[in-house]
């Protein structure tokens, strides 16, 4: 009796999902549904790579220099082989470098991501909950960030973090201090907008009724403010996971992030241009291909999401 | 009026105060500078006698303003890399970046108000449709990759343009300029191309915007209903008055398209302040950083203040509320 309660609870439950607005309005925007899908594999294939992977392009022992250049589909001229999408000057399957690339491009651009949501998160609460001079204080470092394009702000801090780390760790260190610089230049969209929604939820009664009663500041913002301004936040964060994307491939193409030997996407498509004026065409443009396809898909959902979510935002 | 003046210039020399310090920061702090200046062969006594010239041991606040006197005069010290003063390698690198992003400006300017215009008037035509899908896609195209898709187009397959460098370059008094020759003329254009693209996209989106809006305006029915040609209507009406805003965000632009130009120059290794920088970084050049660093930030914080004062001085409406707000 109880168990089939709870099982009608559940399907209940589930139908009410399935029913929400939320999940309503997804169902009927095959742009969001087909992005949707299409990260979801793409995070998918670079979690379970070294599985999927047909080969280990990092391991030198199963490298074969007589593979290098073999054209996609084509067995190679020596040694017979075949490779779905090529492989690169050192004989490395480009596919398998491509999966790996990927995992390092969105482990960084998660990273980064979190990292600036934290950070924006905390100090826009801070800054509306407080005022004041934490207020001043914050939003003008904010103001002053932003006279500057991200992408800026991002090399100066890659160029200091790597100016501080001593020589040997450089290469070592290169991802983490990737995900620092991406993530410090962009915390302050978050800062902002958790900032201006706080200000307008500090004078609501529930607020002011949590405050009457003497909960404590730091609970008021984490138990009652906070999940009243999560919804702008998890908008500018998948518009931002993109951004991230888009900016690590541009660090790391232009030789300022990932290096040669955790390449990323950016890394990988700075080693095919090289090959444009010889011919080999693939080792740049499935790279390439990728990042477009990652990053446009992260956008699309993201432009969903936004009208979904908060139509006010637009 | 003046008080929004005075507090403008004011909080614009805060910034740059503010961006000196990092700067200061980096030289003082991201290694050590006595070790960056002497070789591997040094005593304990030239270390100090380095370190009293040098003033490491006066209190921070002096050692700061010391910084900031030699920064005004444009002395940065020796490159680490080079061992030239940083003042002279950039002297000789700014006039490649300024060309390219002053005729990469011109185009977006001119190209971006045409497509505006023209998406706007023929708000439901196939052409106009098609430009702006093609501007969508143009704007989620990493830099980078319209740079290397171009050279593909027009350096690999068709070998129209050369895919690298700034062609001849004529030598006039210190300022190097590639106008004047045919190769240097044919080596702008990709990379203005490239620098360009976005800020064209941006500018036909905000005109085209502006437009719809100007041309559901009463003044604009009266003029067609004056039987006046469509062509005065559309240009000497309505494009008149979405000027203020375009030029506005042109001005704003700017400074972001000679940040951008980082990338540009990489992409087709253009001679100029934005491969020095990137170069800087991947060597940890410190004092070439820093100079860049203060010298965009004066120019960023100055056209920001330009634009704001241009801004306020064109549009009378600004003048009520802004003078209490003190910016967004």
């Amino acid at each position: 009796m109880t168990h089939g309660t709870a099982t009608r609870t559940r399907t209940q439950r589930l139908r009410s999902i399935w029913h929400s607005d939320f999940v309503y309005s997804f169902r009927h925007a095959p742009v969001a549904v087909a992005s949707a899908t299409v990260v979801l594999l793409m995070v998918l294939a670079a979690v379970f790579a070294p599985l999927i992977a047909p080969f280990d392009p990092f391991n030198p022992a199963t490298l074969n220099l007589m593979n290098g250049f073999t054209p996609p589909m084509e067995p190679n001229a020596f040694t017979g082989e075949s490779f779905w999408l090529g492989t690169d000057d050192q004989g490395r399957d480009v596919f398998s470098t491509i999966l790996y690339g990927m995992r390092i491009s969105l482990f960084v651009g998660f990273s980064a991501v979190m990292l600036a949501l934290v950070l924006g998160v905390v100090l826009g609460l801070l800054a509306g909950y407080l005022g004041g001079w934490t207020e001043t204080i914050i939003m003008r470092v904010a103001d002053v960030q932003l006279t500057f394009p991200a992408i800026l702000v991002a090399m100066l801090i890659f160029g200091i973090a790597k100016g501080i780390t001593p020589p040997e760790y450089r290469d070592q260190m290169a991802i983490w201090v990737l995900i620092l610089a991406i993530g410090l230049s962009d915390w302050v969209q978050f800062a902002r907008v958790v900032r201006g929604a706080t200000l307008v939820e500090k004078n609501k009664e529930y607020v002011q009724a949590a405050r009457l009663i003497g909960r404590a500041p730091l609970a008021i913002m984490l138990r009652h403010i906070l999940p009243n301004v999560l919804n702008p936040v998890l908008v500018i964060a998948t518009i931002s996971l993109a951004l991230a994307i888009i900016a690590e491939a541009t660090l790391s193409f232009l030789g300022v992030g990932a290096p040669p030997t955790q390449p990323s996407l950016g890394t990988l498509i700075r080693i095919g241009q090289g090959f444009l004026f010889s011919g080999e065409w693939w080792i740049l443009l499935f790279p390439a291909a990728t990042l477009l396809t990652l990053a446009l898909s992260v956008n699309l959902l993201g432009d969903w999401l936004r009208d979904a979510l908060n139509p006010r935002l637009r | 009026m003046l008080a929004y003046v005075i507090r403008r210039v004011f909080q614009s020399a805060i910034v740059l105060l503010i961006v000196g310090l990092v700067a200061f920061a980096m030289f003082r702090f991201v290694g050590d500078p006595v070790d960056n200046m002497l070789g591997q062969e040094r005593t304990q006594a030239d270390i100090e006698r380095l370190r009293d010239r040098l003033g490491l041991d006066l209190p921070f606040p002096v050692q700061y303003w010391r910084f900031l006197q030699e920064a005004a005069q444009g002395n940065f010290g020796l490159s680490y890399r080079q061992g030239r003063p940083v003042s002279d390698i950039l002297i000789e690198r700014a006039p490649a970046t300024l060309e390219l992003a002053a005729v990469s400006g011109v185009l977006a300017l001119f190209v971006g108000i045409g497509l505006g215009v023209f998406t706007a008037i023929r708000r439901r035509g196939t052409a106009a449709n098609l430009i702006m899908t093609v501007s969508l896609i143009g704007v989620s195209l990493p830099t980078f990759l319209i740079g290397i898709l171009l050279i593909y187009l027009f350096s690999v397959e068709l070998g129209w343009l050369p895919s690298f460098g700034r062609g001849e370059v004529v030598d006039l008094g210190g300022w190097t300029t590639g106008f004047l020759t045919i190769s240097g003329l044919k080596a702008l254009i990709l990379p203005s191309i490239t620098l360009g693209l976005y800020q064209m996209t941006l500018i036909m989106r905000l005109v085209r915007t502006e437009m719809l809006e100007v041309l559901r305006q009463d003044y604009i029915r009266f003029a067609r209903a004056r039987g006046l040609r469509e062509r005065s209507v559309n240009f000497r009406h309505a494009l008149k008055n979405t000027l203020v805003p375009v030029i506005t965000i042109t001005g704003l632009q700017l400074g972001s398209i000679i940040a951008f130009a980082i990338i540009t120059e990489t992409v087709f290794q253009w001679p100029g302040v934005g491969l020095l920088f990137i170069n800087a970084i991947q060597f940890v050049d410190i004092p070439v950083m820093a100079a860049y660093l203060m010298l965009i930030s004066v120019m960023f914080v100055g056209i920001n203040l330009i634009v704001d004062l241009l801004y306020f001085a064109i549009d009378p409406r600004l003048r009520v509320d802004r003078t209490g707000g003190g910016g967004k």
